[in-house]
């Protein structure tokens, strides 16, 4: 591997962002361009029993108003399937606006079109809707009586129980020390700064091109192609820049058909952007949930026994639940085992994504419940982790394609200074702030599409590449990231090579979610990169006027665009050189990556890392502030040091953010959520973030896929929230089992 | 938001006569609360009368110690206005902890007495709010109503009121100068707030086309150490779970004088009188802040999830005269708080 | 103190003010030193009219109520928020947006900086984090670290790329040969 590959690359679309000329999906100003804006119904269940649209319709610059009595069936019923599929990937298995129940508060129930945005929003404000209201349930307690158990959730991928290790209740029974505790979980939204957008523009009545904010191009392509009945050949999906998803964006919502329809409608192209507030009731959230954590351990902390049961909040149509206890299950060697969920309907929209799906509340349950361990016995934090290390999969008894947790806990203790930290609660004084410190292992899945996955290369006769792979770049780093795959995978400088994203007129690539994005478009890169290098060299030594001739392929090395002999590096000639004389325009070859699924190797894989937190807590005033953050992890190869610590850092900066301030508030009585605006729904300003200490151990990983890539995006919130509340633990003796911890739980 | 028509005005008398003769009219300023009311249908104006050109921007210092301050002026020059920091480091204090920089630059300070309640049922035209549509309801009372105040309310109205600034200038005996069609008039700060009781859309004591041309602060030397403390989930950019503006004189020991309005509790700037007056002759111990918080919090009423803010309140008063009793000093010299 | 009223300064009620709109009205509006001229509805905020009218997209709409900062501008040399402005507001001012921050070919030192120091992921809050940051620079405050954690704290980044953020304006301040409170303004 050259160095390019892991290099601290500036951004290739940096300079497109801080000048503003970075177009997102709801900027193209087209000719005709309307503007459509949803009405959402206000009461979370009942029927419409009457719609008025009159005085909408004829305001200033209406063009249509679109209700469930006159707007065109779709053709299929949707099907929640998670995008990492590479399939349609609905969000929810209903499409509302096809008859005149409400399931959900905010369901889209009215689409109005208008010539300004000014005029939409005016007129969907005139719409008078008269509702037969029934009873709803919308927070958990209210229907925790009628849970079940559901056989399989997360769109039927995930069994609705873990499978058993052992017999834990004989384990719990026989454990010298047993711990029995419950978390909750407040809801959360993704909230990305920029708003959901779609613009559909028709370009004869079957012929769609579709501007969409999305994670993953393809995915809105197939998904509004099942639902308006048409080829997927007949949608362009483009979607170049996307500000921020989070996983908002990564399953595909109602409004991006609706704007199609709408804009079929009108015969003009359409732009639709969720409001702020409907961005709280239009793409998923996570969902309201609680789990229970039962540990049985002996008296040097060794675990016999773990249970992990999860209880959450789903829709009336899907079995949703984010996979809470993935990681927790396998996280230590405990050698029995039991975890399963379980699911309560209510009025709401299908819970969805949210970044560190699962593991950020699953390892906040685990890793807070060891901290409670720990304590009980007397024993320091890292050392009772340390003692119940997993050097297998407890699962399955494979060995880990690459691990490194140990030399995260390591090093992290070394950057943060744990040695010698004393156990005792509540002893350490700084003026009126108390301090203390805390720490939890991070674990999150290597999940991988189960679709090929490919992307193009073409070279040019001057040498120039241009790379292509049909993924969006919402704040990843992926076209750095992946511009330097193609750099190394070619032997060229990264300023020979363009890689270019964002329209399913490019080779297929899956919605990058759960940390899969790099793993699944750097695969496909570098071997489409590799394939045309070494075509290349093939050709070099074929031809006769070449300096290479008659050399062994194996032995000659691309630097800097030149084919050159390993052992006699005078001896060769550029890319440009050999296609130049030959005559050739260009040279492509498409690299198909089949990803390597868990269940067909012998290896288990799974990203590990280590948080440690230091909080001061002003317990008369009920504050906490978190001082330092230090996170170590072991994500496998680093693409771009850069933009990877910039992954982690925000990760972590969620988990603050989850401990201490993120909470979407139900009323039951409106059945709406009270808080959807950015200045309720409170997430961290600049003043409450401290310096953050990242480091990687870079552990090659010859399984996973050809680079050894294991993803940034979700390990860095996976156990930050649990530091930091074991921290407010350390520093007050309070220990508090729900997020987010507030003011009030520490007065 | 609405159509709206706009006029743009160059003196108070034009102000005054247009809005007045123009029901469905209102004045604008920074808009930062009118146009985000406007645009989610709160306020249903049909026309702006925009008031930047009023020659109403001025900060004085005032004969004897005290300021003047034009309802123009922006929330950012008057937290950054000599006089201001000098004299009344809890007006500054308050300024700068409100909003962010960028409100700070665009609100004017007639309009921060303005302001409307963050309530999320008053800003929501799909519930109930009896402040928003006399007669529909309360749905805080049984809702989402963490933030909602303890202090003040009624069984009509719970909305809490969001102000920093007028925290600190109900504290200092503020009088609001006004001007309407019928002439100027002076309001002391305390009053130009009312509280809800069965009318909670009423909020200020002044009518359609009266319009704040300016606010006086009376001299009060014991301000000059004066200081505003705001406590809140987040540390920058959101409005206060409870705050506290307090000024205290102390001689030997002994509380002569002191000054202490409340914020975040209460359905209106808190003056707590209560409070002070059981601190005035006490000595300047802990013991006498915790009883004057108590004294002042004894009335406070729960509604479910802002039980917190009772306890939170007497500690936020404690936390303030300890700390201006304590380690009080003037703002540095940047204008920020100590 | 009593309140009391006088009838001195008492008004004649008349609407001599001149009216415009509801309907769509020419706005003149300077941005980036050029004068344009819209047609618009006196309810079109500065920040619609610079991103749907003036194809000045480089303004971000984060949550359209003064929230976020995404939309911060100059008006006057001030850092506001567009989306709380309303267009017709602004004719007798001089607006800035992060398109006239350059020239297009060489970056503002903050631009710059934003991009060595990755002071973004999505780079959707970019624009209004880099108006926001410029300004505070000139506004003359202390520049050190706690400072720039509480005047930037009106612009929201949900990609949390804070401690860069800060890196990239402790670069410009420190390019600037300052550090001090008062040289940078």
């Amino acid at each position: 591997m050259s160095p390019v590959l892991g290099a601290a690359l500036d951004r290739v679309d940096g300079r497109a962002k801080v000048t503003g000329a970075a177009r997102y999906s709801g900027e193209l100003n087209l000719p005709n361009l309307a503007h459509a804006v949803l009405v959402g119904a206000r009461v979370p269940s009942g029927r419409i029993i009457g719609i008025d649209c009159r005085q909408a319709s004829v305001a200033d610059g209406v063009h249509t108003v679109l209700t469930h009595l006159d707007l065109p069936r779709v053709a299929a019923q949707p099907k929640l399937f998670p995008s990492l599929a590479g399939l349609t990937a609905h969000g929810q298995s209903f499409f509302p606006m096809q008859d005149d129940v409400v399931h959900y508060a905010g369901q889209p129930i009215a689409v109005v079109v208008a010539d300004t945005v000014e005029r939409a929003e005016y007129a969907g404000s005139l719409v008078q809707v008269n509702y037969a209201e029934t009873p709803s349930a919308t927070l958990l307690d209210q229907v925790r009586d009628q849970a079940y158990e559901p056989q399989r959730i997360f769109g039927g991928l995930v069994p609705g129980r873990n499978p058993d290790r052992g017999d834990p209740e004989s384990g719990l029974r026989d454990a010298e020390l047993t711990l029995d505790l419950t978390y909750r979980f407040a809801a959360n939204h993704q909230n990305p700064l920029e708003m959901s957008t779609t613009t559909a523009v028709w370009d004869d009545l079957d012929r769609l091109t579709l501007y969409d904010s999305t994670q993953g191009p393809t995915a809105t392509q197939l998904s509004v192609a099942e639902l308006l009945g048409l080829p997927p050949t007949r949608i362009r999906v483009v979607s170049h820049f996307v500000g921020g998803s989070f996983g908002a964006k990564a399953l595909i919502w109602p409004h991006v058909t609706l704007t199609a329809l709408a804009a079929r409608q009108v015969g003009r192209p359409v732009r639709l952007t969720l409001s702020r507030d409907q961005m709280f009731h239009s793409c998923g959230h996570r969902e309201e949930q609680e789990q229970r954590i039962r540990l049985g351990a002996d008296r040097n902390g060794r675990l016999a026994a773990l249970t992990h049961d999860k209880i959450s909040l789903t829709s009336h149509f899907d079995d949703w639940a984010e996979t809470s206890l993935e990681s927790p299950a396998i996280t230590y060697a405990a050698p029995n085992y039991a975890g399963g969920y379980r699911l309560a309907r209510g009025n709401t929209i299908t819970p969805t994504f949210t970044r560190g799906p699962g593991e950020a509340t699953g390892m906040f349950a685990l890793e807070s419940a060891m901290d409670e361990l720990a304590h009980t016995i007397g024993i320091d934090p890292v050392e009772l982790r340390l003692r119940n290390h997993a050097d297998v999969d407890p699962d399955t008894g494979k060995p880990w394609s690459s691990k490194g947790l140990r030399e995260c806990y390591q090093r992290g203790a070394e950057l943060f200074g744990w040695a010698g930290r004393d156990p005792a609660p509540g002893t350490r004084w700084e003026g009126r702030w108390q301090i203390g410190t805390g720490m939890a292992t991070a674990a999150y899945p290597v999940a991988a599409p189960i679709s090929p996955q490919r992307a193009r290369a073409r070279m040019y006769i001057d040498g120039s590449v241009v790379v292509e792979a049909g993924i969006s770049e919402f704040g990843t780093g992926a076209l750095t990231a992946m511009t330097q795959v193609a750099a190394d995978g070619l032997g060229l400088p990264v300023d020979r090579v363009r890689f270019v994203g964002g329209t399913t007129d490019l080779p297929n690539v899956a919605a990058a979610v759960g940390s899969a994005g790099s793993g699944a478009t750097s695969s496909p890169v570098h071997l489409a990169c590799t394939q045309l290098r070494d075509q290349l060299v093939r050709q070099a030594v074929a031809d006769q006027h070449s300096p290479l001739h008659g050399a062994d392929p194996a032995a000659v090395v691309v630097r800097d665009g030149r084919m050159c002999l390993r052992d006699r590096p005078e001896v060769g000639e550029t890319y440009a050189e050999l296609l130049g004389r030959n005559h050739i325009p260009d040279v492509e070859t498409v690299g198909t990556w089949m990803p390597v699924l868990a269940p067909m190797t012998d290896y288990a894989m799974h990203t590990f890392g280590a948080q440690f937190a230091e909080v001061a807590v002003d317990a008369d005033l009920g504050l906490v502030r978190v001082r330092r953050l230090v996170g170590v992890f072991a994500p496998g190869r680093i693409l771009n040091r850069k933009t990877a610590h910039s992954q982690l850092m925000g990760g972590m900066l969620w988990g603050l953010s989850q401990a201490l301030l993120e909470a979407t508030r139900m009323d039951p009585n409106t059945g709406r959520w009270a808080n959807a605006s950015l200045a309720d729904y409170l997430v961290p300003v600049n003043a409450d973030v401290p310096e953050i200490t990242i480091d990687t151990i870079e552990v090659p990983d010859p399984v996973v896929n050809p680079l050894g890539v294991k993803g940034v995006g979700e390990i860095g919130i996976v156990g930050t929230s649990a530091a930091i509340a074991n921290a407010v633990h350390h520093a007050t003796g309070r220990r508090i089992r729900h997020l987010p911890i507030t003011v009030e739980d520490l007065l | 938001m609405r159509p709206v028509s706009y006029s743009r005005v160059a003196d108070v008398a034009t102000a005054i006569g247009t809005v007045t003769a123009d029901p469905g009219s209102t004045f604008l300023a920074g808009g930062t609360n009118e146009v985000d009311l406007q645009r989610i249908h709160v306020a249903r104006s049909r026309r702006l009368v925009d008031i930047n050109d009023l020659p109403l921007r001025q900060i004085e210092e005032l004969p004897g110690g005290g300021v003047r301050i034009g309802a123009v002026a922006r929330m950012s020059d008057v937290a950054q206005a000599l006089p201001v920091r000098r004299r009344f480091p809890v007006i500054s204090q308050a300024l700068l902890l409100g909003a962010s920089p960028q409100l700070r630059n665009m609100a004017s300070i007639g309009g921060n007495m303005m302001q409307r309640t963050r309530c999320g049922y008053f800003r929501d035209v799909a519930a109930a709010c009896n402040k928003r549509e006399p007669g529909t309801g309360c749905s805080a009372l049984t809702g989402v109503n963490r933030g909602h105040a303890v202090l003040g309310t009624s069984e009509h109205c719970i909305a809490t009121h969001p102000a920093d600034l007028a925290v600190a200038l109900v504290a200092l005996d503020a009088v609001v100068l006004t001007q309407g069609p019928a002439g100027h008039r002076q309001i002391l700060a305390d009053d130009f707030f009312l509280l809800p009781g069965d009318t909670p859309d009423r909020e200020h004591a002044i009518s359609h086309g009266e319009l704040v041309v300016a606010v006086e602060v009376p001299p009060l030397p014991m301000a000059s150490t004066s200081i505003y403390l705001k406590v809140r989930d987040r540390e920058s950019y959101e409005f206060a779970l409870a705050s506290a503006a307090v000024a205290v004189a102390i001689d030997a020991g002994v509380v002569t004088d002191v000054r202490l309005a409340l914020g975040g509790l209460a359905t209106k700037p808190w003056r707590a009188r209560q409070a002070e007056s059981v601190l005035v002759g006490a000595p300047a111990t802990i013991e006498s802040f915790r009883a004057a918080a108590d004294a002042e919090l004894a009335g406070a009423v729960p509604h479910g999830m802002n039980a917190y803010k009772i306890e939170l309140g007497r500690r936020t008063i404690v936390r303030a005269l300890s700390t201006v009793t304590g380690d009080a000093r003037m703002v540095s010299d940047d204008g920020n708080p100590p | 103190m009593k309140s009391y009223a006088e009838t001195a300064g008492a008004v004649e009620v008349a609407d001599t003010a001149v009216v415009r709109g509801p309907n769509s009205v020419v706005v003149r509006l300077s941005v980036n030193g050029t004068f344009r001229n819209i047609l618009v509805e006196p309810r079109v905020s500065l920040l619609d009219a610079l991103r749907d009218r003036l194809d000045l997209t480089g303004t971000k709409k984060g949550c359209n109520q003064g929230a976020c900062g995404a939309c911060t501008v100059w008006v006057d040399k001030r850092r506001v928020l567009a989306c709380l402005t309303l267009a017709i507001t602004c004719e007798t001012r001089e607006v800035t947006t992060i398109e006239g921050l350059s020239d297009g070919v060489d970056l503002h030192p903050m631009q710059s900086a934003f991009v060595s120091q990755d002071a973004f992921q999505c780079g959707y809050c970019t624009p209004g984090q880099i108006m926001s940051a410029v300004a505070f620079l000139a506004e003359g405050h202390a520049a050190d670290d706690d400072a720039i954690r509480e005047w930037m704290s009106g612009n929201i980044c949900r990609c949390a790329a804070y401690p860069n953020i800060r890196a990239a304006i402790r670069q410009v301040r420190d390019e600037a040969g300052t550090g001090g409170p008062d040289a940078t303004g």
